[in-house]
């Protein structure tokens, strides 16, 4: 039987312990640059900054109000709009930089505000219907409406452009990310604390019971209005971030196949944690940037793997994690280094064998009449010759074969790992 | 002393059948008052009606003398009404803890105790009123625990504690025991009748189940057809004629 | 007049076309109350076998209208059995999410297989004629052809579900699951046998759009969200709103997409006066706008506008 640890957590006080992770975040975001300082690298970095960002403002309504919204990168897309017209337009040399990611959550935040006010007003499928309704709208606006969006091209601008902020001009890509990563420790800690406060705990009353909430005096139309607006204003920062970092912004910036990614980022990286999107923002930058760079098909094994992760784990990466937590509290987890070894470890073998078998077939389909060789996991090889499929296909198989073999052994350590003995359980107080 | 409650000439029809037909109702402060009836006699119409969710043809539900109608459910509770429904409503995926905190930002006027804003963490005193009542609950043991998980008596229990600890005026319970065993039955009528020793709070139970409602009601009102048949104490009512007619018909 | 004929057929011929991917889809709906982001996918299947059926394997185009929907009923089918029924158990959000990277994986799958550029499906040369001409325009056979196709599965659709003792099953399915569940019927495998013929309606319209409106991998998303509109329109769960809308939609977009009506000729006819240089007016857009240019959006905001003042759709009986 698997038994929840007794939590003695006591409510309403503010410990080192609170406050350590987020000093750890803030010594991380200072010294990352120091060891990757590549060009690349920083660009990388600040990528998956916003994308933190965004994805945390997203998961204030996916996972704390149980809002799917399927038109959220209309916020990020206006905030960047917005930004990079100040910056095109004559004040912004009185305009530092810095400041310019709270006018764009300012606007992200007005446009929530509007939007919000019809489209709160229920949750679930209608909700969802209304957000993709606005956002295909909104991305047919920017085709449309050349005058802000700048049509097809989109609107592009310089932030040297603006006031000089303490001497920084921001003509390097290190000095945008220090920008960009004071805005996301700003932005996380806000978030944080408003899931803290009434509002953010009503979201989630309102998300489990509606009626219960409204019987408890709580207007849930009310309470979803202002979590979709303070979605908005974080989205909105994410967007003038982008426009920092970028200095652009296109029709691709807010149409409905960016809402979807971040939708995918933030379920993979886990909607029940408050730090999972994170993790899925990060992962996810890593998988389009190293990934990206190594096959033409990283958008294939990045769909199969969101739709095993929705299928085997809702819980998403963060999920998994905390899942262990039990096991770790209980001293236990070395039980499953084992199973994990034999079971796992083949899993991973036997996908890996999958992937060399889907290669193979793209470069079959995509390489040029009489070009035969491809390089596959450092190895050179002949696609057109028996043994490299009879190889992939026999580690694949074999993989496969051996984790399923092991996984009742994997599960039983698991139930084993999870369990308190019958003689340790003492008498809660 | 002016009704808590007061119910004048309701009337209810869904097309041609008419569910409650010129209904007048009167509940005392302080009262633990049952309403009882055949299936069919209007309860929950009756009850749709005080919570905000059917808007009756005509007449007048009256709480401390302001109407009731009209007004969306959390105005209704802001006013004072709180409410334990059928099945018990938590919320399933937060913690005991945290289902009884939520209550405790709400004022009654409608305003908020807490800042909207401002961190709960730092709330102490609200932090302890929600212990208390866990407390009192009995379920401060399980105060971490996924609220979802509970048995049906414990949820009882919570939702119980989540209405009181708003400090209503009258508490509606829609048949608070409906599904549960009969030591979870007992507990909960325990409860309840230690709620009026402690506060003074005004209950109306609507109730199927003879056993809770003579344990626990000091006034009953029999509802047939849409119109009240018979309002008295419990000992009247227990050998009155037409209640037994009302619930066994004509025949007998 | 002549032109609105044509447009008249045209718009017929979108119209049931979608009406055949949200009748499945709105079926798929009312049953298991989750919207399928998949379902264009298997409209996009639907194509690519039929293609793979039709011309690599030469069995004809018949041959690929024949084949092609039953592998993509029993793709659907698999997948309800073994996807959907898994992520069932977490809750709707997890469902309408597992749908819609279904969606992407089906499309990045087409990509692996077919390539990122459209492929040559084209319609079968004894259909490529012009069968009559309204005024100059000559309507092709394969139009016709589309139209009969579509209202054969109509009738056939309408046949099955009020006259046959399944159709009956899945009506009362589609309002009371557990009471029919509870008369000893199946209602899993009534669940399964839906999305099955659902996702195979779906192929049908596939297979004979794909050389209508090109096949490329792109065609899922590019119809799917349009399916969604019409559902949404028609009422979530109603098969008359289904078709009421998809024939509205269908004719909407049509006719804006033919009629180059001007903004700057409506503003001025109710009395504005065109500024001399369009460049310096920040109304620049609002001048230069015409019907066509906004026409494809027009559903979506028709959708709008029906979820904020009547969220339970032109015919639904049901919010959300």
């Amino acid at each position: 039987m698997t038994v929840a640890p007794t939590n003695t957590r006591k409510y309403g006080t503010i410990t080192f312990g609170t406050l350590a992770p987020w000093i750890v975040c803030a010594v991380l975001l200072l010294t990352l640059p120091l060891i990757f300082g590549d060009r690349g690298e920083i660009t990388i970095m600040s990528q998956m900054a916003i994308m933190i960002v965004f994805a945390l403002a997203y998961n204030m309504l996916l996972g704390q109000g149980g809002m799917l919204s399927f038109g959220h990168a209309v916020y990020v897309g206006m905030g960047s709009f917005l930004c990079l017209h100040v910056m095109n337009s004559a004040s912004f040399s009185s305009i530092p930089v810095p400041v310019l990611p709270l006018l764009g959550g300012l606007f992200g935040l007005g446009i929530a505000m509007i939007i919000g006010s019809f489209s709160t007003r229920s949750a679930g499928t209608v909700f969802a219907m209304i957000t993709l309704g606005i956002g295909e709208l909104m991305a047919a606006c920017v085709l449309i409406i050349v005058v802000f969006f700048g049509g097809e091209e989109g609107i592009s601008s310089d932030r040297t452009e603006g006031m000089p902020f303490f001497g920084v001009e921001f003509f390097t890509h290190i000095e945008a990310f220090y920008v960009i990563a004071f805005w996301l420790l700003v932005s996380s800690v806000l978030m944080y604390l408003f899931s803290r406060t009434p509002v953010g705990r009503m979201a989630n009353a309102v998300r489990d019971n509606p009626e219960r909430a409204q019987f408890l005096g709580y207007s849930a139309r009310w309470v979803r209005y202002v979590s979709f607006s303070a979605s908005g204003f974080f989205c909105g920062i994410a967007g003038g971030l982008s426009a920092i970092l970028f200095e652009i912004a296109t029709e691709s910036d807010l149409n409905v196949g960016a809402s979807g990614i971040i939708l995918l980022i933030v379920f993979l990286g886990g909607v029940g944690v408050f730090w999972g999107p994170a993790l899925g923002a990060i992962i996810f930058i890593l998988l389009q940037t190293v990934l990206g760079l190594q096959t033409h098909l990283w958008e294939l094994y990045v769909g199969v793997i969101f739709v095993c992760m929705v299928m085997f784990f809702p819980g998403g990466i963060a999920g998994l994690i905390v899942a262990h937590g039990v096991a770790m509290s209980l001293g236990k987890l070395n039980l499953l280094i084992r199973p994990y070894l034999t079971c796992v470890l083949p899993g991973i073998m036997g996908a890996l064998g999958l992937c060399g078998l889907v290669e193979m077939i793209f470069h079959l389909r995509e390489a040029a009449t009489g070009e035969y060789e491809m390089t596959l996991f450092w190895t050179d090889l002949n696609t057109h010759n028996f043994w490299p499929w009879l190889i992939f296909g026999g580690i694949a198989l074999g993989g496969a074969l051996i984790a399923r073999n092991q996984t009742p052994v994997l599960k039983e350590a698991w139930a084993e790992a999870n369990t308190i003995e019958i003689t340790s359980v003492g008498e809660p107080t | 002393m002016k009704p808590a409650l007061e119910l004048d000439d309701l009337c209810k029809s869904f097309g041609k059948s008419e569910i409650i037909r010129g209904l007048n109702l009167k509940v005392e402060k302080g009262e633990r008052h049952a309403i009882i009836g055949p299936n069919g006699a209007g309860k929950s119409t009756l009850l749709n009606c005080l919570v905000g969710k059917l808007i009756p043809d005509t007449g007048s539900v009256m709480f401390d003398g302001k109407s009731v109608l009209g007004r969306k459910p959390h105005q209704i509770n802001q006013m004072g009404i709180s409410r334990v429904f059928q099945t018990p409503e938590i919320f399933g995926d937060l913690t005991v803890m945290e289902n009884m905190l939520i209550p405790c930002f709400g004022k009654r006027d409608g305003a908020f105790e807490l800042n909207a804003m401002a961190s709960i963490d730092g709330q102490k005193d609200v932090i302890e009123k929600a212990e208390a009542m866990l407390v009192d609950m009995n379920m401060a043991h399980k105060r971490h625990d996924h609220s979802g998980s509970l048995s049906r008596g414990d949820k009882r229990r919570l939702e119980i504690g989540m209405c009181l600890i708003q400090e209503p005026r009258l508490l509606l319970l829609d048949e608070p025991t409906a599904g549960m065993a009969r030591a979870d039955t007992n507990n909960t009528i325990d409860l309840l009748k230690s709620i009026k020793a402690s506060r003074d709070i005004t209950m109306v139970i609507i109730e199927h189940d003879m056993h809770v409602v003579f344990s626990l009601a000091e006034r009953i009102t029999v509802l047939a057809q849409g119109t009240p048949l018979v309002e008295d104490t419990p000992e009247k009512i227990k050998g009155h004629p037409k209640v037994k007619e009302a619930y066994l018909g004509e025949a007998a | 007049m002549d032109l609105v004929l044509v447009n008249l057929i045209d718009g017929l011929v979108f119209g049931l076309l979608l009406f055949m991917l949200s009748s499945g889809l709105t079926l798929i709906f009312s049953m298991m109350g989750v919207l399928n982001f998949a379902h264009a996918s298997f409209y996009m299947l639907g194509a690519y076998f039929g293609y793979q059926i039709s011309t690599v394997l030469g069995l004809g185009f018949i041959g690929g209208l024949i084949v092609a929907p039953v592998i993509v009923g029993v793709a659907g089918a698999a997948i309800e059995r073994y996807g959907l029924r898994r992520v069932h158990q977490y809750g709707h959000v997890p469902e309408l999410i597992f749908t819609f990277g279904l969606a992407l994986l089906i499309q990045e799958m087409v990509k692996l297989f077919w390539g990122q550029n459209q492929i040559p499906y084209f319609e079968p040369s004894y259909l490529d004629f012009a069968l009559f001409s309204v005024g100059d325009n000559a309507i092709k056979a394969y139009k016709v052809f589309m139209i009969f196709i579509s209202l054969l599965i109509f009738g056939g659709l309408l046949y099955v579900l009020t006259k046959t003792r399944i159709g009956m099953i899945i009506q009362a399915a589609l309002s009371y699951p557990q009471t029919v569940e509870a008369l000893g019927h199946n209602v899993p495998f009534v669940f399964m046998g839906v999305f099955g013929v659902g996702s195979a309606l779906a192929g049908i319209a596939g297979v004979i759009a794909g050389p209508a409106l090109g096949t490329f991998p792109g065609m899922a998303f590019t119809l799917g969200s349009i399916v969604f509109v019409t559902i949404v329109v028609g009422g979530l769960g109603s098969l008359w709103g289904a078709l009421v809308a998809s024939l509205l939609i269908g004719w909407m977009t049509t006719f804006a997409a033919s009629y180059n009506i001007e903004m700057s000729s409506i503003l001025q006819g109710i009395g504005f006066i065109k500024p001399e240089d369009l460049s310096e007016s920040a109304f620049q857009d609002l001048w230069t706008l015409t019907l066509p240019q906004i026409g494809p959006i027009l559903p979506y905001l028709l959708m709008v506008l029906i979820l904020v003042f009547r969220p339970q759709g032109l015919l639904g009986k049901r919010e959300s």
